[in-house]
């Protein structure tokens, strides 16, 4: 039986996908991406391009296709045209979800997506890379290192002291970082952040800026986001989607006073301060 | 001996697995050592409608395996119990030999009923008894995984995977019911004579048939309840209560079900297989589509996702059905449908769930 298991674990895994390799300072390129939904041209010849160890927040009205640009780097959605490749070798049009998150891709729903009825430590576990084969799966304890990096997430994401809570009784903030920490235990190179600040209080906002920051450097951290504020005090870089294309990028404070950017917000009535 | 710490800390699971030890010493005895004229003497009748409870339990633990775990509410699992059943009963069938109402030593009487002039080539193999048990396996195993490759890789969910495995019961049941099919039309099989040598009505072998369904039920609640204590128990659940984030996270989430579908559809076939010799015939009926929901409700009466809930819903609500169908027939279907409806507005976690709101309250 567990020759039948692993032989099944093997059988249809996609070749290992090698290390990432951003030696040209670019971590993940989209380039002339469209996609359409009966006739709805959601993503429309989009080119973006995030560095290595970039904070870039992406902001936009609704219906701008930020939700569907992160679709189509998880794999969730195939554009019908382009090219998405993270880092110089990886076609993430050939992969799955799946795939696409063990090669080192973490997403974080707009919605926190924890497991309730789980424990915090639980959760972590859940998302620790290196354990998803069947048989890593096939057992009841944890090694001491898995433990350490348990531990050390919990720390990052200010819970230690909640482990043994179960997710579903967590405050939403709390939810919210937990599910950042899971993305963590997969041990990422980009993680792709929806909103991450939505329903939270500003003191939960500030951590949540802090631990995000904190993450810039050794990950590359894509956030989509729609409070400014927030958006002011993470990034440096920031991309205007409108219409499923690149409006403008670069500083907010530039962006402000762009003209375009500001007849796209006013004119979709979204709140901008 | 110490036990392992997933086991130590089931206390409802230890509390079965004593009963069950209890009644499988117990009631041997009280069928085989206590005079027939004492009060506490056992019916064979009894000790048969009791291993066919814990039949039930054992079909029962194998849909809340997935039901309740992995949140597939399968609505057909009794086409697996029907498969392990017809496996047994091929076995059970070439048993009899020449002792048939035709006397020919290869065909069963319901082949020669039908000028059949010799045994289909998917009968060969079936007198061995190994090669029978490993079918119960095999049979139902397969079945479940060819049809959940198909049906998770295509990310069918939900009702509409509910509707598919009624479908693939009532498809079974039409099957078998055919007489071409060469598995008895809707007579089924039946007039078994003897299983291993033994004969088959005998109390002794009631009895041993007894114990055994209580050591496989117990043995398949281990092989759950240690199944969703490992990692993989908890990657279930994450696949029950958001299928994305599992697959977000990097789970193979079609593969894993396939594989749980699997040997869930395996534990049917071994409960089926014990099931058979005890009520002494496997007919098309067994696939009837309202067998499979009957295993559901006895799983939402007991509590979903707690495995201990499953044996308790599985043999209460058959208590119920045995009582009920010789008090007052009619009324059976329409008590069933009652219950459903009663447990899922009032008592959604179920029995099991019940207990342990009390002893929160009280705690």
């Amino acid at each position: 039986m567990s020759e039948l298991i692993s032989e099944l674990d093997a059988a249809g895994m996609h070749p290992p996908v090698g290390p990432v390799d951003a030696t040209h300072g670019i971590l993940l390129y989209l380039e002339g991406v469209s996609v359409s939904f009966d006739g709805f041209k959601a993503i429309d010849n989009l080119s973006l391009y995030i560095g290595d160890g970039e904070l870039r927040c992406i902001i936009g009205p609704n219906g701008a296709g930020k939700t569907t640009m992160m679709d189509i780097i998880t794999g969730k959605t195939k554009p019908d045209t382009g090219r998405v490749f993270f880092g110089q070798t990886i076609d993430l049009l050939k992969l799955d979800e799946p795939a696409i998150a063990r090669a080192g891709i973490g997403r974080k729903f707009q919605r926190p997506t924890v497991i309730e009825p789980l424990t915090v430590l639980e959760n972590l576990e859940l998302a620790m890379s290196g354990a998803k084969r069947l048989r890593g799966l096939m057992t009841t304890r944890l090694s001491g290192e898995e433990c350490d990096r348990i531990a050390a997430v919990l720390d990052r994401i200010g819970l230690t002291e909640h482990g043994g809570r179960l997710a579903g009784i967590l405050a939403h903030g709390q939810k919210q970082w937990l599910e950042i920490g899971m993305l963590l235990m997969q041990e990422p190179r980009l993680l792709l952040v929806d909103e991450p600040v939505a329903g939270m209080t500003p003191a939960e906002m500030d951590r949540t800026a802090e631990l995000l920051r904190s993450l810039a450097g050794s990950h590359s951290v894509v956030v989509v986001e729609h409070d400014m504020g927030f958006v002011r005090s993470i990034a440096d870089q920031v991309t205007v989607l409108h219409q499923g294309r690149v409006l403008a990028e670069g500083r907010l404070d530039e962006l402000q006073e762009d003209p375009t950017v500001i007849e796209v917000y006013l004119g979709a009535g979204d709140a901008y301060h | 001996m110490r036990l392992p710490p997933w086991l130590l800390s089931d206390r409802a699971g230890l509390v079965l697995l004593a009963v069950l030890a209890l009644i499988g010493v117990g009631v041997p005895i009280l069928n085989l050592w206590v005079p027939p004229d004492h009060p506490l003497h056992l019916t064979a009748y009894t000790v048969t409608l009791l291993g066919k409870y814990l039949c039930y339990a054992l079909l029962a633990v194998a849909v809340d395996l997935v039901w309740g775990y992995m949140g597939i509410l399968s609505l057909g699992h009794a086409a697996f119990f029907g498969l392990g059943g017809y496996c047994f009963g091929m076995y059970l069938m070439r048993q009899i030999g020449t002792r048939g109402v035709y006397g020919d030593p290869m065909l069963p009487d319901f082949m020669v009923f039908l000028n059949w002039q010799e045994l289909p080539w998917y009968w060969h193999g079936f007198d061995l008894f190994w090669f029978a048990a490993l079918m119960v396996l095999v049979v139902p195993g397969l079945l479940a995984f060819v049809f959940g490759w198909f049906a998770f890789r295509s990310r069918v969910s939900g009702v509409y995977l509910s509707i598919i495995t009624q479908a693939l019961t009532y498809a079974l049941m039409l099957a078998f019911f055919r007489n071409e099919m060469g598995f008895g039309g809707n007579n089924g099989l039946t007039d078994f004579k003897d299983v291993l040598g033994y004969p088959i009505h005998a109390d002794g072998t009631r009895v041993v048939l007894f114990v055994l369904s209580a050591l496989a039920l117990a043995g398949g609640y281990l092989a759950c309840r240690w199944l969703v204590s490992t990692r993989m128990g908890r990657v279930l659940v994450a696949i029950r209560d958001s299928e994305d984030r599992a697959r977000f996270l990097g789970y193979r989430v079609e593969r894993v079900k396939a594989l749980v579908f699997t040997f869930s559809a395996m534990l049917a076939g071994v409960a089926g297989a014990l099931y058979v010799p005890q009520v002494g015939i496997i007919n098309p009926g067994e696939f009837a589509p309202l067998n499979s929901i009957e295993a559901v409700i006895w799983v939402a009466v007991g509590g979903r996702g707690t495995l201990v809930g499953a044996v308790v819903g599985a043999v209460l609500v058959n208590y119920a059905k045995s009582w009920l169908t010789g008090a007052l027939p009619e009324v059976w279907l329409f008590a069933l449908g009652g219950l459903f409806v009663a447990v899922t507005l009032l008592l959604p976690h179920g029995l099991i769930g019940l207990l342990r709101r009390r002893r929160e309250a009280t705690a």
